[in-house]
Protein backbone atom coordinates (compact mmCIF):
# COMPACT_ATOMS: atom_id res chain seq x y z
CA UNK A 1 0.00 0.00 0.00
CA UNK A 2 2.72 2.89 1.09
CA UNK A 3 4.77 1.84 -1.64
CA UNK A 4 2.28 2.12 -4.43
CA UNK A 5 1.74 5.40 -2.48
CA UNK A 6 5.55 6.15 -3.56
CA UNK A 7 4.99 4.95 -6.72
CA UNK A 8 2.33 7.10 -7.52
CA UNK A 9 4.08 10.51 -6.23
CA UNK A 10 7.09 9.45 -8.18
CA UNK A 11 5.20 9.36 -11.43
CA UNK A 12 3.60 12.92 -10.91
CA UNK A 13 6.77 14.22 -10.19
CA UNK A 14 8.12 12.64 -13.58
CA UNK A 15 5.18 14.03 -15.46
CA UNK A 16 5.16 17.35 -14.18
CA UNK A 17 8.62 17.40 -15.26
CA UNK A 18 8.35 16.34 -18.64
CA UNK A 19 5.85 18.51 -18.76
CA UNK A 20 8.11 21.89 -18.03
CA UNK A 21 10.85 20.49 -20.17
CA UNK A 22 8.21 20.11 -23.11
CA UNK A 23 7.21 23.36 -22.37
CA UNK A 24 11.14 24.70 -22.02
CA UNK A 25 11.79 23.60 -25.65
CA UNK A 26 9.07 25.36 -26.76
CA UNK A 27 9.82 29.00 -25.51
CA UNK A 28 13.50 28.42 -25.87
CA UNK A 29 15.59 30.34 -28.22
CA UNK A 30 12.80 32.22 -30.32
CA UNK A 31 14.63 30.97 -33.81
CA UNK A 32 16.20 28.73 -35.60
CA UNK A 33 18.23 26.40 -33.83
CA UNK A 34 20.63 26.56 -37.11
CA UNK A 35 20.35 29.69 -37.68
CA UNK A 36 24.18 31.17 -38.75
CA UNK A 37 25.25 33.70 -37.05
CA UNK A 38 25.05 36.41 -40.07
CA UNK A 39 21.25 35.22 -40.29
CA UNK A 40 20.81 36.59 -36.34
CA UNK A 41 23.00 39.46 -36.81
CA UNK A 42 20.55 40.71 -39.10
CA UNK A 43 18.17 41.27 -35.95
CA UNK A 44 20.50 44.13 -34.95
CA UNK A 45 20.78 42.41 -31.58
CA UNK A 46 23.82 39.69 -31.06
CA UNK A 47 25.08 38.20 -27.40
CA UNK A 48 29.01 38.24 -26.84
CA UNK A 49 30.57 36.04 -24.77
CA UNK A 50 33.86 37.40 -22.71
CA UNK A 51 36.16 37.70 -19.82
CA UNK A 52 35.08 40.37 -17.34
CA UNK A 53 37.83 39.67 -15.12
CA UNK A 54 41.49 40.62 -17.05
CA UNK A 55 42.52 43.54 -17.35
CA UNK A 56 43.88 44.28 -20.85
CA UNK A 57 41.56 41.79 -22.16
CA UNK A 58 38.03 41.48 -21.11
CA UNK A 59 37.23 43.77 -17.69
CA UNK A 60 34.02 44.92 -16.14
CA UNK A 61 34.46 48.50 -15.23
CA UNK A 62 33.03 50.43 -11.84
CA UNK A 63 30.26 51.93 -14.43
CA UNK A 64 28.49 48.26 -15.95
CA UNK A 65 30.35 48.93 -19.15
CA UNK A 66 33.55 46.28 -20.40
CA UNK A 67 37.12 47.16 -22.07
CA UNK A 68 39.71 45.52 -23.07
CA UNK A 69 41.43 44.07 -26.22
CA UNK A 70 38.63 40.94 -26.83
CA UNK A 71 35.84 43.84 -26.29
CA UNK A 72 37.40 46.11 -28.89
CA UNK A 73 37.75 42.60 -31.53
CA UNK A 74 34.02 41.75 -30.36
CA UNK A 75 32.77 44.80 -30.72
CA UNK A 76 34.68 45.66 -34.42
CA UNK A 77 33.15 42.29 -35.82
CA UNK A 78 29.51 43.37 -34.70
CA UNK A 79 29.94 46.27 -36.86
CA UNK A 80 30.48 44.44 -39.58
CA UNK A 81 27.67 42.41 -39.02
CA UNK A 82 25.95 45.17 -39.11
CA UNK A 83 25.29 45.50 -35.06
CA UNK A 84 25.40 49.01 -33.06
CA UNK A 85 27.57 49.10 -30.48
CA UNK A 86 24.93 49.55 -27.70
CA UNK A 87 22.72 46.24 -29.18
CA UNK A 88 25.54 44.00 -28.06
CA UNK A 89 24.72 42.56 -25.00
CA UNK A 90 28.10 41.41 -23.24
CA UNK A 91 28.21 38.09 -21.12
CA UNK A 92 30.74 36.27 -18.68
CA UNK A 93 31.43 33.46 -19.83
CA UNK A 94 34.15 31.87 -17.50
CA UNK A 95 36.79 29.14 -19.54
CA UNK A 96 34.74 25.96 -18.29
CA UNK A 97 31.48 26.93 -19.74
CA UNK A 98 32.71 27.98 -22.86
CA UNK A 99 32.24 25.24 -24.78
CA UNK A 100 28.57 24.29 -23.76
CA UNK A 101 27.16 28.17 -23.56
CA UNK A 102 28.14 28.35 -27.11
CA UNK A 103 26.30 24.50 -27.93
CA UNK A 104 23.52 25.96 -25.96
CA UNK A 105 23.18 29.50 -27.68
CA UNK A 106 23.32 30.88 -24.80
CA UNK A 107 25.82 33.61 -26.58
CA UNK A 108 26.33 34.12 -30.46
CA UNK A 109 30.17 34.27 -30.49
CA UNK A 110 32.79 34.00 -27.64
CA UNK A 111 36.03 36.53 -27.44
CA UNK A 112 37.21 35.32 -24.68
CA UNK A 113 40.95 34.39 -24.57
CA UNK A 114 39.99 31.76 -26.11
CA UNK A 115 42.87 29.68 -27.26
CA UNK A 116 42.31 27.22 -30.27
CA UNK A 117 43.30 23.55 -29.76
CA UNK A 118 41.98 19.96 -31.20
CA UNK A 119 39.78 19.07 -27.94
CA UNK A 120 37.90 22.16 -28.60
CA UNK A 121 37.57 21.99 -31.92
CA UNK A 122 35.50 18.85 -31.71
CA UNK A 123 32.51 20.78 -29.87
CA UNK A 124 32.93 24.48 -31.52
CA UNK A 125 34.40 26.27 -34.66
CA UNK A 126 37.09 28.73 -34.43
CA UNK A 127 37.34 32.13 -36.61
CA UNK A 128 40.63 33.82 -36.47
CA UNK A 129 43.47 33.13 -34.71
CA UNK A 130 43.34 37.00 -34.32
CA UNK A 131 46.13 37.33 -32.02
CA UNK A 132 48.86 34.71 -31.25
CA UNK A 133 49.38 34.93 -27.15
CA UNK A 134 52.74 33.15 -25.73
CA UNK A 135 52.51 31.93 -22.38
CA UNK A 136 55.64 34.26 -20.01
CA UNK A 137 56.53 35.12 -16.96
CA UNK A 138 55.96 38.29 -15.31
CA UNK A 139 58.65 39.27 -12.07
CA UNK A 140 59.07 42.30 -9.75
CA UNK A 141 59.81 45.42 -11.81
CA UNK A 142 63.65 45.59 -9.71
CA UNK A 143 64.36 41.49 -10.02
CA UNK A 144 66.60 40.69 -13.16
CA UNK A 145 67.82 36.63 -12.01
CA UNK A 146 64.83 35.55 -14.41
CA UNK A 147 65.61 35.50 -17.58
CA UNK A 148 63.80 32.18 -18.80
CA UNK A 149 61.97 29.15 -18.03
CA UNK A 150 66.09 28.35 -17.20
CA UNK A 151 65.98 30.09 -14.37
CA UNK A 152 63.05 28.98 -13.31
CA UNK A 153 63.86 25.80 -11.19
CA UNK A 154 64.63 26.36 -7.45
CA UNK A 155 62.43 29.69 -7.25
CA UNK A 156 58.70 30.38 -6.56
CA UNK A 157 56.46 30.19 -9.56
CA UNK A 158 52.52 31.34 -9.10
CA UNK A 159 49.95 29.97 -11.69
CA UNK A 160 46.50 29.47 -12.10
CA UNK A 161 44.78 25.90 -10.69
CA UNK A 162 43.95 23.87 -13.79
CA UNK A 163 45.13 26.17 -16.23
CA UNK A 164 47.35 24.76 -19.25
CA UNK A 165 49.75 27.45 -18.24
CA UNK A 166 50.36 25.61 -14.91
CA UNK A 167 50.48 22.48 -16.64
CA UNK A 168 53.09 23.02 -18.87
CA UNK A 169 55.40 24.36 -15.71
CA UNK A 170 55.04 21.09 -14.59
CA UNK A 171 55.64 18.71 -17.23
CA UNK A 172 58.03 20.65 -19.86
CA UNK A 173 60.02 24.38 -19.06
CA UNK A 174 60.54 23.79 -14.95
CA UNK A 175 60.23 20.49 -13.24
CA UNK A 176 61.90 21.25 -10.36
CA UNK A 177 60.28 25.03 -9.72
CA UNK A 178 58.06 25.32 -7.10
CA UNK A 179 54.57 25.91 -8.23
CA UNK A 180 52.09 27.40 -5.94
CA UNK A 181 48.94 27.80 -7.12
CA UNK A 182 45.81 29.90 -6.90
CA UNK A 183 41.91 29.82 -7.87
CA UNK A 184 42.83 33.67 -9.67
CA UNK A 185 45.99 35.59 -10.65
CA UNK A 186 45.47 38.64 -7.83
CA UNK A 187 46.04 35.80 -4.86
CA UNK A 188 49.21 35.43 -7.27
CA UNK A 189 50.19 39.25 -7.95
CA UNK A 190 49.73 39.61 -3.75
CA UNK A 191 52.58 36.58 -3.25
CA UNK A 192 54.62 38.34 -6.37
CA UNK A 193 54.74 41.85 -4.30
CA UNK A 194 55.37 40.25 -0.69
CA UNK A 195 58.04 38.40 -2.33
CA UNK A 196 56.13 35.42 -1.45
CA UNK A 197 56.47 33.71 -4.95
CA UNK A 198 59.26 34.97 -7.51
CA UNK A 199 57.25 34.67 -11.02
CA UNK A 200 53.76 34.61 -12.25
CA UNK A 201 52.94 32.87 -15.40
CA UNK A 202 50.20 32.66 -18.20
CA UNK A 203 49.42 34.44 -21.25
CA UNK A 204 51.38 37.29 -21.97
CA UNK A 205 48.06 39.39 -23.07
CA UNK A 206 46.79 38.38 -19.81
CA UNK A 207 49.94 39.48 -17.30
CA UNK A 208 50.25 42.81 -19.88
CA UNK A 209 46.84 43.55 -18.56
CA UNK A 210 48.23 43.43 -14.99
CA UNK A 211 51.68 44.97 -15.56
CA UNK A 212 49.70 48.22 -16.99
CA UNK A 213 47.30 47.75 -14.40
CA UNK A 214 50.12 48.62 -11.27
CA UNK A 215 52.25 50.25 -12.94
CA UNK A 216 56.15 50.44 -12.60
CA UNK A 217 55.47 47.27 -9.41
CA UNK A 218 56.05 44.08 -12.43
CA UNK A 219 57.10 43.21 -15.62
CA UNK A 220 57.21 40.74 -18.56
CA UNK A 221 60.31 38.57 -18.82
CA UNK A 222 59.23 38.06 -22.89
CA UNK A 223 60.02 34.69 -22.34
CA UNK A 224 58.00 32.95 -25.23
CA UNK A 225 57.35 29.50 -24.01
CA UNK A 226 54.17 29.01 -25.79
CA UNK A 227 51.70 29.40 -29.13
CA UNK A 228 48.53 30.36 -27.68
CA UNK A 229 46.34 31.53 -30.93
CA UNK A 230 43.21 33.10 -29.66
CA UNK A 231 40.00 32.48 -31.95
CA UNK A 232 36.36 33.55 -32.09
CA UNK A 233 34.14 30.24 -30.65
CA UNK A 234 31.33 29.93 -32.99
CA UNK A 235 28.39 27.15 -32.76
CA UNK A 236 29.95 23.85 -34.97
CA UNK A 237 28.86 24.01 -38.12
CA UNK A 238 28.28 27.94 -39.13
CA UNK A 239 30.19 28.15 -42.36
CA UNK A 240 28.74 30.92 -43.66
CA UNK A 241 29.23 33.10 -39.64
CA UNK A 242 32.77 31.81 -39.76
CA UNK A 243 33.68 33.48 -42.91
CA UNK A 244 31.73 36.86 -42.18
CA UNK A 245 34.30 37.20 -38.88
CA UNK A 246 37.46 35.80 -40.45
CA UNK A 247 36.49 38.96 -42.60
CA UNK A 248 35.81 41.14 -39.90
CA UNK A 249 38.98 40.46 -38.39
CA UNK A 250 41.50 40.54 -41.77
CA UNK A 251 39.72 44.12 -42.18
CA UNK A 252 40.42 44.94 -38.57
CA UNK A 253 44.21 43.96 -38.83
CA UNK A 254 44.60 45.90 -42.50
CA UNK A 255 42.94 49.13 -41.73
CA UNK A 256 45.00 49.61 -38.45
CA UNK A 257 42.10 49.16 -35.83
CA UNK A 258 43.76 45.84 -34.72
CA UNK A 259 46.77 47.50 -34.28
CA UNK A 260 45.86 50.34 -32.58
CA UNK A 261 43.95 48.25 -30.23
CA UNK A 262 46.70 45.82 -29.04
CA UNK A 263 49.46 48.70 -28.42
CA UNK A 264 46.41 50.38 -26.45
CA UNK A 265 45.68 47.73 -23.94
CA UNK A 266 49.38 45.90 -24.11
CA UNK A 267 51.27 48.67 -24.61
CA UNK A 268 51.93 50.46 -21.43
CA UNK A 269 53.70 47.30 -20.02
CA UNK A 270 56.39 47.32 -22.92
CA UNK A 271 54.82 44.57 -24.09
CA UNK A 272 56.39 44.50 -28.13
CA UNK A 273 53.10 44.08 -30.16
CA UNK A 274 54.01 41.83 -33.36
CA UNK A 275 52.22 41.20 -36.17
CA UNK A 276 48.46 39.78 -36.52
CA UNK A 277 48.49 36.30 -37.42
CA UNK A 278 47.42 34.66 -40.49
CA UNK A 279 43.75 33.36 -40.39
CA UNK A 280 43.56 29.81 -40.51
CA UNK A 281 40.83 29.09 -43.88
CA UNK B 1 34.27 6.49 -23.21
CA UNK B 2 36.39 6.43 -19.92
CA UNK B 3 40.04 5.94 -21.24
CA UNK B 4 41.09 8.90 -20.72
CA UNK B 5 41.22 9.37 -17.41
CA UNK B 6 44.05 6.56 -17.62
CA UNK B 7 45.94 9.33 -17.92
CA UNK B 8 45.76 11.42 -14.83
CA UNK B 9 45.86 9.85 -11.63
CA UNK B 10 42.64 10.08 -10.10
CA UNK B 11 43.26 7.92 -7.25
CA UNK B 12 45.83 10.06 -6.29
CA UNK B 13 43.87 12.89 -5.65
CA UNK B 14 41.06 11.30 -4.22
CA UNK B 15 44.13 9.60 -1.77
CA UNK B 16 44.89 13.13 -0.98
CA UNK B 17 41.22 14.32 -0.34
CA UNK B 18 40.70 11.42 1.98
CA UNK B 19 44.38 12.70 3.72
CA UNK B 20 42.73 15.79 3.97
CA UNK B 21 39.64 15.02 5.25
CA UNK B 22 41.50 12.31 7.97
CA UNK B 23 43.89 14.98 9.71
CA UNK B 24 40.97 17.35 9.32
CA UNK B 25 38.49 15.08 11.31
CA UNK B 26 40.76 14.52 13.90
CA UNK B 27 42.04 17.77 14.33
CA UNK B 28 38.55 19.44 14.41
CA UNK B 29 37.44 16.76 16.65
CA UNK B 30 39.67 17.36 19.70
CA UNK B 31 39.45 21.37 19.14
CA UNK B 32 35.80 21.01 18.56
CA UNK B 33 35.70 19.29 22.12
CA UNK B 34 37.81 21.73 23.98
CA UNK B 35 35.60 24.29 22.67
CA UNK B 36 32.76 22.55 23.83
CA UNK B 37 34.55 22.03 27.44
CA UNK B 38 35.11 26.04 27.53
CA UNK B 39 31.37 27.10 26.72
CA UNK B 40 29.95 25.14 29.41
CA UNK B 41 32.54 25.61 31.69
CA UNK B 42 32.10 28.03 34.52
CA UNK B 43 34.93 30.72 33.75
CA UNK B 44 33.31 33.43 32.10
CA UNK B 45 36.31 34.37 30.21
CA UNK B 46 36.48 30.94 28.75
CA UNK B 47 32.84 31.30 27.69
CA UNK B 48 33.21 34.08 26.23
CA UNK B 49 35.98 32.97 24.22
CA UNK B 50 34.57 29.89 22.92
CA UNK B 51 31.20 31.60 21.65
CA UNK B 52 32.68 34.50 20.26
CA UNK B 53 35.39 31.86 18.16
CA UNK B 54 32.80 29.63 17.32
CA UNK B 55 30.28 32.56 15.88
CA UNK B 56 33.02 34.04 14.52
CA UNK B 57 34.61 31.25 12.43
CA UNK B 58 31.61 29.56 11.36
CA UNK B 59 30.03 32.43 9.86
CA UNK B 60 33.17 33.18 7.91
CA UNK B 61 33.27 31.35 4.55
CA UNK B 62 35.87 28.74 4.45
CA UNK B 63 37.30 29.89 1.25
CA UNK B 64 38.54 33.03 2.99
CA UNK B 65 39.79 31.16 6.08
CA UNK B 66 41.67 28.84 3.56
CA UNK B 67 42.87 31.46 1.57
CA UNK B 68 43.66 33.55 4.88
CA UNK B 69 45.99 30.66 5.63
CA UNK B 70 47.68 30.84 2.70
CA UNK B 71 48.85 34.91 2.10
CA UNK B 72 48.06 35.75 5.74
CA UNK B 73 49.84 33.15 7.96
CA UNK B 74 51.98 32.06 5.61
CA UNK B 75 53.13 34.63 2.78
CA UNK B 76 52.60 37.79 5.19
CA UNK B 77 53.69 36.72 8.67
CA UNK B 78 56.08 33.45 7.75
CA UNK B 79 54.18 30.81 9.43
CA UNK B 80 55.39 27.54 7.69
CA UNK B 81 54.44 24.73 10.31
CA UNK B 82 57.00 22.79 9.70
CA UNK B 83 56.40 22.20 6.17
CA UNK B 84 58.93 22.18 3.40
CA UNK B 85 58.00 22.77 -0.34
CA UNK B 86 55.16 24.13 -1.67
CA UNK B 87 53.20 21.25 -1.61
CA UNK B 88 53.67 20.14 1.63
CA UNK B 89 53.17 23.71 2.91
CA UNK B 90 50.09 23.99 1.39
CA UNK B 91 48.24 20.63 2.52
CA UNK B 92 49.37 21.48 6.30
CA UNK B 93 47.33 25.19 5.80
CA UNK B 94 44.69 23.83 4.84
CA UNK B 95 44.75 21.17 7.36
CA UNK B 96 45.04 24.07 9.60
CA UNK B 97 42.20 26.05 7.44
CA UNK B 98 39.48 22.92 8.00
CA UNK B 99 40.31 22.39 11.67
CA UNK B 100 39.62 26.13 12.90
CA UNK B 101 36.48 25.99 10.48
CA UNK B 102 35.39 22.71 11.00
CA UNK B 103 35.37 22.51 14.89
CA UNK B 104 33.43 24.75 15.39
CA UNK B 105 30.56 22.61 13.81
CA UNK B 106 31.71 19.83 15.91
CA UNK B 107 31.44 22.09 19.19
CA UNK B 108 28.23 22.99 18.85
CA UNK B 109 26.80 19.51 18.11
CA UNK B 110 28.91 18.23 21.26
CA UNK B 111 26.93 21.08 22.83
CA UNK B 112 23.78 19.50 22.29
CA UNK B 113 24.75 16.18 23.13
CA UNK B 114 25.95 17.70 26.44
CA UNK B 115 22.32 19.22 26.83
CA UNK B 116 20.69 15.58 26.04
CA UNK B 117 22.74 14.18 29.86
CA UNK B 118 20.43 15.37 32.27
CA UNK B 119 21.54 18.18 34.56
CA UNK B 120 20.85 15.80 37.39
CA UNK B 121 24.04 13.30 36.98
CA UNK B 122 25.94 16.60 36.81
CA UNK B 123 24.67 17.52 40.18
CA UNK B 124 24.90 13.91 41.18
CA UNK B 125 29.00 14.05 40.12
CA UNK B 126 30.02 17.40 42.17
CA UNK B 127 28.01 15.84 45.04
CA UNK B 128 30.34 13.23 45.13
CA UNK B 129 33.69 15.48 45.12
CA UNK B 130 34.25 15.45 41.54
CA UNK B 131 35.54 18.81 39.99
CA UNK B 132 34.72 20.29 36.36
CA UNK B 133 36.82 18.32 34.36
CA UNK B 134 35.76 14.87 36.38
CA UNK B 135 32.16 15.73 35.60
CA UNK B 136 32.66 16.13 32.49
CA UNK B 137 35.15 14.10 30.90
CA UNK B 138 33.62 10.94 33.10
CA UNK B 139 30.04 11.54 33.23
CA UNK B 140 28.93 14.02 30.55
CA UNK B 141 30.89 13.60 27.75
CA UNK B 142 30.81 10.11 27.47
CA UNK B 143 27.10 10.16 27.43
CA UNK B 144 27.36 13.18 24.95
CA UNK B 145 29.52 11.73 22.59
CA UNK B 146 27.29 9.12 22.23
CA UNK B 147 23.96 10.59 21.08
CA UNK B 148 25.66 12.66 18.95
CA UNK B 149 27.15 10.50 16.53
CA UNK B 150 24.62 11.12 14.14
CA UNK B 151 25.05 14.94 13.79
CA UNK B 152 28.78 14.53 13.58
CA UNK B 153 28.89 11.81 10.86
CA UNK B 154 26.94 14.87 8.82
CA UNK B 155 29.74 17.18 9.60
CA UNK B 156 32.19 14.73 8.91
CA UNK B 157 30.64 14.47 5.37
CA UNK B 158 30.29 18.12 4.90
CA UNK B 159 34.23 18.29 6.10
CA UNK B 160 34.78 16.00 3.13
CA UNK B 161 33.12 17.88 0.81
CA UNK B 162 34.44 21.39 1.79
CA UNK B 163 38.30 19.83 1.10
CA UNK B 164 37.72 20.83 -2.58
CA UNK B 165 38.49 24.03 -1.18
CA UNK B 166 41.94 23.40 -0.67
CA UNK B 167 42.52 23.57 -4.02
CA UNK B 168 42.03 27.78 -3.78
CA UNK B 169 45.78 27.56 -1.91
CA UNK B 170 46.93 24.82 -5.01
CA UNK B 171 46.53 21.62 -2.59
CA UNK B 172 46.04 18.97 -5.47
CA UNK B 173 43.25 17.02 -4.66
CA UNK B 174 40.32 16.30 -6.24
CA UNK B 175 38.70 19.16 -7.72
CA UNK B 176 42.34 20.40 -8.63
CA UNK B 177 42.38 17.83 -10.78
CA UNK B 178 39.00 18.08 -11.89
CA UNK B 179 39.52 22.00 -13.00
CA UNK B 180 42.93 20.53 -14.86
CA UNK B 181 40.62 18.04 -16.78
CA UNK B 182 37.82 20.74 -17.73
CA UNK B 183 40.80 22.78 -19.09
CA UNK B 184 42.16 19.53 -21.24
CA UNK B 185 38.85 18.16 -22.03
CA UNK B 186 37.07 20.16 -22.86
CA UNK B 187 35.02 17.89 -25.05
CA UNK B 188 33.95 15.76 -22.26
CA UNK B 189 33.37 17.67 -19.33
CA UNK B 190 29.84 16.24 -18.50
CA UNK B 191 31.89 13.11 -17.85
CA UNK B 192 34.53 14.31 -16.25
CA UNK B 193 32.05 15.99 -13.45
CA UNK B 194 30.17 12.57 -13.57
CA UNK B 195 33.33 10.60 -12.79
CA UNK B 196 33.92 13.21 -9.48
CA UNK B 197 30.75 13.60 -8.26
CA UNK B 198 30.44 9.08 -8.34
CA UNK B 199 34.29 9.54 -6.59
CA UNK B 200 32.81 11.66 -3.57
CA UNK B 201 29.86 9.65 -3.17
CA UNK B 202 31.58 6.86 -3.09
CA UNK B 203 33.81 8.42 -0.32
CA UNK B 204 30.35 9.98 2.04
CA UNK B 205 27.60 7.73 1.46
CA UNK B 206 29.65 4.66 3.18
CA UNK B 207 30.81 6.86 6.39
CA UNK B 208 26.73 8.20 6.76
CA UNK B 209 25.66 4.25 6.56
CA UNK B 210 28.05 3.02 8.92
CA UNK B 211 27.99 5.96 11.28
CA UNK B 212 24.39 5.96 10.80
CA UNK B 213 24.63 2.51 12.45
CA UNK B 214 27.01 2.49 15.00
CA UNK B 215 24.97 6.14 16.20
CA UNK B 216 21.85 3.49 16.66
CA UNK B 217 23.67 0.90 18.78
CA UNK B 218 25.60 3.85 20.96
CA UNK B 219 22.56 6.04 21.72
CA UNK B 220 21.84 6.07 25.43
CA UNK B 221 18.01 4.35 26.00
CA UNK B 222 16.28 6.89 28.42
Amino acid sequence: MRFSRVLRVGAVAAATSLALVACGGGNGGGGDENESLTQRAENGRLTVGIKIDQPGLGLQTPDGGYEGFDVDVAKYIAKELGVEEGDIEFVETPSAQRENMIEKGDVDFIVASYSITDERKQKVDFAGPYFLAHQDLLVRADDNSIKGAEELNGKNLCSVRGSTSAQNVKDDFAPDAELQTYAGYSECLNGLETGAVDALTTDDTILAGYAAQNPGKFKLVGAELSDENYGVGLKKGDNEGRTAVNDAIKKMQDDGAWKASAEKWFGPSGYEVGDPPSLEQ
Amino acid sequence: MFDFLSEYDVLGVFWVTVQLTFFAAIGSLIWGTILAGMRVSPVPVMRGFAAAYVNLMRNTPLTLIILACSLGLNQTLGVTLGGEGVDQLNFRLAVLGFIAYTATFVCESIRAGINTVPVGQAEAARALGLGFTQVLGIVVLPQAFRSVIGPLASVLIALTKNTTIASTIGVIEASYLMSEMIENESDRILLVFSVFALGFVILTLPVGLILGRVAKKSAVKR
